[in-house]
């Protein structure tokens, strides 16, 4: 059975609706291959018994003919997400027992059209990380591993299991959140396809938050095609998140296919960082060629405030984290460590809950917004982010369709390389992706080929505000022209 | 170095972070990284930009001022480290 983890969600959508096997089978050989997989650490709770009761569900409907859009497909869930009744940690010891009582929008939105859920998915610690290394659970293992070499590698993060499962096939696709990253990185270093929709594109409710205007949720998968199904049914309003757009949600699989000729990309000059690998620079012209041979027309544009999204990130971010985390007080839920009295309570529950990467954002940003600093720190990053947008709308006024880039400053690394001694070098993985962040976006990470070591690379298209679907038939042509990359099983 | 080690302590404070005084100094450093690491932003002229406030142009949703939540006490304590009665614990405030 295990061949049926091979499958794309649209053969397996297909080929259930064909009847070739049933919802049971599919769910049945993920829950096994997962169970093999358990060295890569990328759930940090299966959900069987779930999962088998949501695939008999599904079944039933398929054999009634009233299949929906999702029906029996198996999918994975960063533990970010809560829900219900089901445990959600955000991967921190501060919440490891907490089982919410609702859902959130995003995954009811994959119920309500038929998926089901495999299990919840290793992540750096409330989604502070870019190796996934910071996670309470610990590292999640790539499954990619240098050409010849047995070091355990990084999936990347913060969506580190989400990327590895995926790439692994431990499930049909996943979903994740990108504050900086999170999703496009992981994507380009595990060789799948993520996506970073348009901030306000699905609903951040019953998300944990870590820094509220820079959150959104998205899709992982093998195929581009993938992605564009997981989006449309993740994607829509929600009256519980105001930040929600209330715009209707086109088919983003009828964008698959689309012709891109005659559209302009810009290739932004100030992404030609010094002492940038050769081969990043060779991916990046190889993309840009697939997509002039597909009739694209490759524009030279300038983002002039590119070198300053990194650092306003690391204000605005650190900034609203210290805020948001601000709940975990020991006394709604979560932890609780005793104290003499109720501060010394708060203190001890939040030292001991909070992992040392988290104590520290939170520490920066609550120095950040303390009396005096507020105004030299985040109102002038929040005016560097006004003039990042600007960047980008400028460029698309003149006529640009979207914005190709490299995803990644480098391929994945060994767990234990980066960061140990200074955590800025960490931060630095995110700089092509944060500034999409800032900008409010759409960002797809697709597969463009392997490094001299044998690890993926991937390519970045940055498109306007709520023009996923042109993104995704802009990657679908690099997905025709690159391939598809899948790690040798050693686990 | 704009973060000394009364300051790391009076932010630990701020942040309810218990820290203890062998990691003052350990965390000073990386503060101060981080801070360092920002300070590029002073080099960028700001005069006359409004600072961003929503990511996506739009005007807040505002619905009809009503009740459409409620009377779920049981959820809200289920989590609770200690409750009683639809009541959370705390050590005592007010002596």
């Amino acid at each position: 059975m295990s061949d049926l983890t091979s499958f794309t969600l649209a053969d397996a959508r297909d080929g259930l609706r064909r009847k070739s096997f049933s919802a049971t089978e599919l769910a049945d050989a993920h829950l096994s291959a997962i169970e093999r997989a358990r060295q890569l650490n990328a759930y940090v709770l299966e959900t069987s018994a779930q999962a088998r009761a949501m695939a008999s569900a599904a079944d039933a409907r398929l054999q009634a003919g009233d299949a929906r859009p999702l029906e029996g497909l198996p999918l994975g869930i960063k533990d970010l997400f809560a829900t219900r009744d089901v445990r959600t940690t955000a991967c921190s010891h501060i919440l490891d027992d907490f089982v919410p009582t609702y859902e959130s929008s995003v995954t009811a939105n994959l119920w309500r059209d038929g998926a089901v859920l495999l299990g919840k998915l290793n992540h750096d610690e409330f989604a502070m990380g870019s190796s996934n290394e910071s996670s309470a659970f610990g590292p999640v293992i790539s499954p990619w591993r240098r050409r010849g070499s047995n070091t355990p590698m990084v999936p990347g993060g913060s969506s580190g299991g989400s990327a590895a499962a995926v790439a692994a096939r431990l499930c049909l696709g996943a979903v994740g959140t990108d504050t900086g990253g999170s999703i496009r990185q992981p994507a380009a270093f595990t060789g799948i396809v993520g996506m970073k929709p348009t901030y306000g594109r699905c609903s951040r409710w019953g998300i944990v938050a870590y820094a509220s205007s820079l959150d959104q949720a998205g899709p992982f998968a093998r195929t581009v095609r993938d992605a564009a199904i997981l989006l449309t049914s993740m994607a829509g309003h929600d009256p519980k998140d105001s930040t929600s757009m209330d715009r209707p949600v086109p088919s983003y699989e009828a964008a698959i296919g689309n012709s891109i000729k005659g559209m302009k990309i810009g290739i932004p000059k100030e992404y030609r960082l010094d002492g940038m690998a050769g081969e990043i620079d060779r991916l990046w012209e190889q993309g840009a060629d697939w997509l002039k041979a597909a009739g694209a027309e490759m524009v030279e544009v300038s983002l002039p405030h590119t070198k300053y999204a990194l650092p306003a990130y690391y204000i605005v971010a650190p900034a609203e984290a210290s805020s948001n985390l601000a709940r975990y007080d020991g006394v709604r839920y979560g932890l609780r460590a005793p104290g003499r009295d109720i501060i010394e309570m708060y203190q001890r529950t939040r030292a001991e809950g909070f992992g040392p990467e988290v104590r520290r954002r939170i520490m920066i940003g609550t120095y950040m917004l303390s009396a005096g600093y507020y105004d030299a720190y985040y109102v002038r990053a929040q005016k560097v982010r006004t003039l990042i947008k600007q960047d980008f709308e400028d460029c698309f006024a003149k006529g640009i369709n979207a914005i190709l880039t490299p995803a990644t400053p480098s391929a994945a690394f060994a767990i234990g390389e980066k960061g140990e001694g200074d955590p800025v070098e960490m931060y630095l993985n995110d700089v092509f992706t944060v500034t999409v962040n800032m900008a409010g976006l759409p960002g797809i990470s697709v597969p463009g080929g392997l490094s001299g070591e044998g690890l993926p690379l991937g390519l970045q298209l940055i498109g306007r505000p709520f023009d996923e679907a042109t993104l995704f038939s802009l990657a679908q042509v690099i997905e025709d022209a690159a391939g598809s990359f899948t790690p040798e099983r050693w686990w | 170095m704009p973060v000394d080690a009364g300051t790391v302590r009076r932010i630990a404070h701020l942040a309810r972070i218990a820290v203890a005084e062998d990691e003052v100094e350990h965390l000073q450093a990386e503060l101060n990284a981080m801070l360092a690491f920002v300070e590029q932003l002073s080099e960028v002229d700001v005069d006359g930009v409004e600072p961003m406030t929503s990511v996506t142009p739009m005007v807040l949703k505002r619905r009809e001022d009503k009740v459409t939540d409620g009377g779920i006490a049981d959820d809200i304590v289920r989590n609770a480290p200690a409750a009683e009665n639809h009541f959370f614990l705390v050590p005592k405030v007010i002596e």
